[in-house]
């Protein structure tokens, strides 16, 4: 394999890999077999979460129930929904975080493997339990992945199951950004000051942060739910002197914030590789760090704007409508930011760029209508619909999901030591972004000609735009096997060898390792000037 | 074919309908705009520097000046958006001055009215998905949706209202949170069990308006349409005279 040791002692520690299964995968504290298991992990549950799509759009492709009864439905969107935030994006990003923080800070490993090892295996026990509720009397929990009360109340014997398991993913999540937090800050290179680091890492240190402020308030409210449930509590029931709205204010204050989790890492990613196939410096570092920091900031302030139809006083719903308004501009900043990081660049078009320039464009389409949802008497009429449907898949598909594509094909080299086929990664890349906007592009229309979402079936006029946006879906999920396929192909070390430095413009210190990078490096910190 | 038409927010029927449209109408052209020179300059960049080009990268990493404009012009482009957007919301939240009052409350899985004062007072009746529709959705129906006239969008009694009257609707919920809407109003508003929220309408002409629950609601939740019926005032209470001389409004309440 790949011999370009920059540092010739890491040679020696690469044969120190534990031997076995057990070993090697259960008990390991390695941050790169640990960031590899979540991204698997993760692989799979964009999979499972992927099949439940499939099953929504056949069900919409015609109007009348076809396939599912409208209760199986609601468990599909519902699961899908859970599945693809807390299964499948989130743990992408910790796994990214995990394999590429302490190479791009210069850190031996995480700082504290073992709660790392924890953190990851408490993920497929929290998705067990979730998944297993298919198999319960009653079905799987069917109330939106948002779980309000009442009606999540009328979930059967999932209910339990669904509380805990979303406890357990949080708990995970809490661990991740703890250990993500004390690495960053503790385990930097000499010379690497804060605003020194690569933006991947301080994305993922403001994504913690946020994670840690969040994910007990999200805790708070299910415990609530469950209390209310089977301990006599009335904190969600007008009967008992509680109020249902209270949830979702608690669980958007949560739920506000979390959206940001699921897209700053992303904004960090496509940071590091657009000026990669430019060729070009990263334009406004330190404004990109100051957006990312706002962005973070006023996520805190802004949950109301989920919430414009609940009937909210006037002056609330003003201070919502603005304080949504003002995301725009630190987005804005880092949407012009990459725009001034293109221009004049010398670009090429590997597969990460694509997806990160796809990323550009379609994250942004998201944003707009961001902008046009915030608009609290209009969000009257877009409210519910699937026109936000299209909008958070926008941000989130070709927003988040893009960005762990592009980041998996730029650093694959790096973890599998060889490269990925080109040829397959481009028509990875085309079919997807093809078969995206075919998804929810006309879901913008079926939203503003007044189609709501989470319905098992609609009326005949909508029929047209329905069944382009199945087709749309069944295209995009064959074309993940593509990327399937290469992946495999590169774990297998299929391929052309990787040099340490397969991207021409890359810049950073995961790039003076060799590839594939050892099982331990970094064990001198380097030096950064 | 038909469908392919199905492609923006409708204009609606009231005065209110028409300035949320207008708005949106507003918000998403600026966005177009924006959206056009974003992807232009993108487009530029894509198309004239490219390696294969034989461009060599410039090295410049930061303008203060070029960044204070950009964080400056959108923020003047929000305020742009904001100042109709308060006037619109302000005239959707203000509920005073009605003449009529209507009393929506939301069920697992259809809907009840109230007409809770003036003439029309003491009419209530529940609004359930018609039979047609009822038989078409059924997993494994022999009928074909499409045949059905109205399919999903028409109940069997629908809420019967007045046009050019300022009516006022108290929304509430018997069992979980719904959401009645008919987008020719331009406004959906949830009902929250233990609640009551509070929404209006005026509506300039005579039609059939057909909306749904917006909010999730369980098994039957795209199986609850909601359709208004817009009479002129006079014909309205002619309808309000016969549907007290059957007494059929007051009865069909006890008789579910």
């Amino acid at each position: 394999m790949s011999s370009v040791a920059t540092h010739p002692d890491h040679g020696a520690h690469a044969a120190a890999k534990p031997r076995g299964f057990l070993r090697r995968w259960v008990l390991t504290t390695s941050h790169k077999d640990i960031g590899t298991l979540y991204l698997l992990f993760s692989l799979a549950m964009f999979f499972i979460g992927g099949a439940m799509a499939m099953v929504i759009r056949a069900e919409l492709f015609q109007p009348g129930m076809d396939f599912v009864d409208p209760y199986f439905f609601n468990q599909m969107t519902t699961v899908h929904g859970l599945v693809m935030v807390f299964g499948a994006v989130m743990p992408a990003f910790v796994g990214l975080a995990n394999w590429m923080v302490p190479l791009q800070i210069g850190a031996p490993d995480m700082a504290l493997p073992r709660m790392n090892n924890w953190s990851f295996w408490l993920l497929p026990a929290a998705f067990s339990m979730m998944l297993v509720t298919f198999f319960l009397p009653g079905g799987a929990p069917a109330a939106g992945w948002t779980m309000y009360p009442p009606l999540v109340l009328q979930t059967g014997m999932a209910f339990p199951f669904l509380i805990f398991a979303v406890h357990i993913a949080g708990i995970s999540s809490i661990m991740g950004a703890i250990n993500i937090i004390a690495t960053i800050l503790n385990l930097r290179a000499p010379g690497m000051g804060l605003l020194k680091m690569p933006l991947f890492v301080w994305t993922w240190l403001v994504t913690a942060f946020l994670l840690i402020a969040v994910i007990p308030v999200l805790a708070g409210a299910i415990t609530m739910l469950l209390t209310d449930q089977y301990f006599g509590t009335s904190f969600f029931s007008a009967a008992g002197g509680g109020d249902p709205v209270l949830y979702q204010h608690i669980f958007w204050f949560f739920g506000h914030p979390e959206v940001y989790i699921l897209i700053l890492p992303a904004f960090g990613i496509v940071s590091t590789i657009l000026p990669a196939f430019a060729r070009k410096p990263l334009f406004g570092y330190t404004s990109m760090v100051y957006a990312v920091a706002s962005i973070a900031f006023l996520s805190f302030i802004v949950w109301g704007h989920h919430m414009f139809t609940v009937g909210m006083p006037t002056a609330g719903t003003l201070f919502f409508m603005f304080a949504t308004m003002l995301i725009a501009v630190p987005t804005g900043v880092k949407v012009f930011n990459w725009l001034a990081t293109l221009w004049r660049g010398a670009l090429t078009f590997e597969t990460p760029m694509l997806f990160a320039l796809a990323f550009v464009v379609l994250f942004t389409i998201g944003g707009l209508s961001g902008i046009m949802l915030a608009i609290a008497p209009v969000d009257f009429q877009y409210h519910d619909t699937y026109f936000v449907v299209a909008h958070f898949h926008y941000v989130l598909v070709s927003g988040s999901i893009f960005a762990i594509m592009a980041a998996v094909y730029f650093w694959l080299p790096k973890w599998t030591g060889v490269m990925y086929s080109e040829r397959l990664g481009k028509l990875h890349f085309w079919t997807s972004v093809v078969a995206m906007n075919l998804v929810f592009f006309p879901q913008h229309f079926l939203g503003l000609a007044g189609m709501p979402r989470r319905i098992a079936d609609y009326p005949v006029e909508f029929m047209e735009w329905n069944m382009v946006s199945s087709v749309g879906a069944f295209a995009y999920g064959a074309a993940q096997l593509i990327f399937v396929w290469t992946v495999i192909q590169c774990m297998r070390g299929r391929g052309k060898p990787a040099p340490a430095k397969p991207w021409e413009g890359a810049e950073g210190l995961e790039w003076t390792v060799p590839s594939p990078a050892p099982h331990h490096t970094f064990h001198e910190p380097p030096k950064v000037v | 074919m038909e469908g392919f038409r199905a492609l923006n927010m409708p204009r609606g029927a009231t005065a209110m309908s028409e300035a949320v449209y207008d708005l949106h109408m507003f918000v998403l052209t600026i966005c177009v705009v924006i959206g056009i020179v974003v992807f232009g300059a993108l487009a530029y960049s894509i198309a004239f520097h490219r390696k294969s080009r034989g461009v060599t990268p410039a090295r410049f990493s930061h303008s203060t000046a070029v960044e204070v404009v950009w964080t400056i012009v959108p923020f003047l482009i929000l305020v742009v958006m904001a100042v109709p957007a308060v006037r619109t919301l302000l005239a959707v939240e203000d509920t005073s001055g009605a003449e009529m009052t209507v009393k929506v409350t939301g069920y697992q899985w259809f809907w009840e009215y109230e007409y809770l004062d003036g003439e029309a007072e003491g009419i209530a009746f529940y609004s359930v998905l018609d039979e047609a529709s009822d038989r078409a959705r059924r997993l494994g129906s022999e009928t074909d949706p499409r045949e059905v006239e109205h399919y999903l969008r028409d109940v069997d009694q629908p809420l019967v209202l007045p046009t050019d009257t300022r009516i006022r609707f108290l929304l509430t919920a018997n069992d979980v949170i719904h959401s009645w809407w008919v987008p020719e109003f331009g406004w959906k508003k949830d009902t929250i069990p233990g609640f009551i929220n509070e929404a209006w309408t005026e509506i300039g002409e005579p039609g059939v308006y057909r909306g749904a629950c917006a909010e999730l609601c369980g098994r039957d939740h795209a199986f609850m349409p909601v359709v208004v019926v817009a009479k002129p005032p006079d014909e309205f209470r002619r309808w309000v005279a016969a549907r007290h001389d059957t007494a059929d409004g007051e009865t069909s309440v006890a008789g579910r």
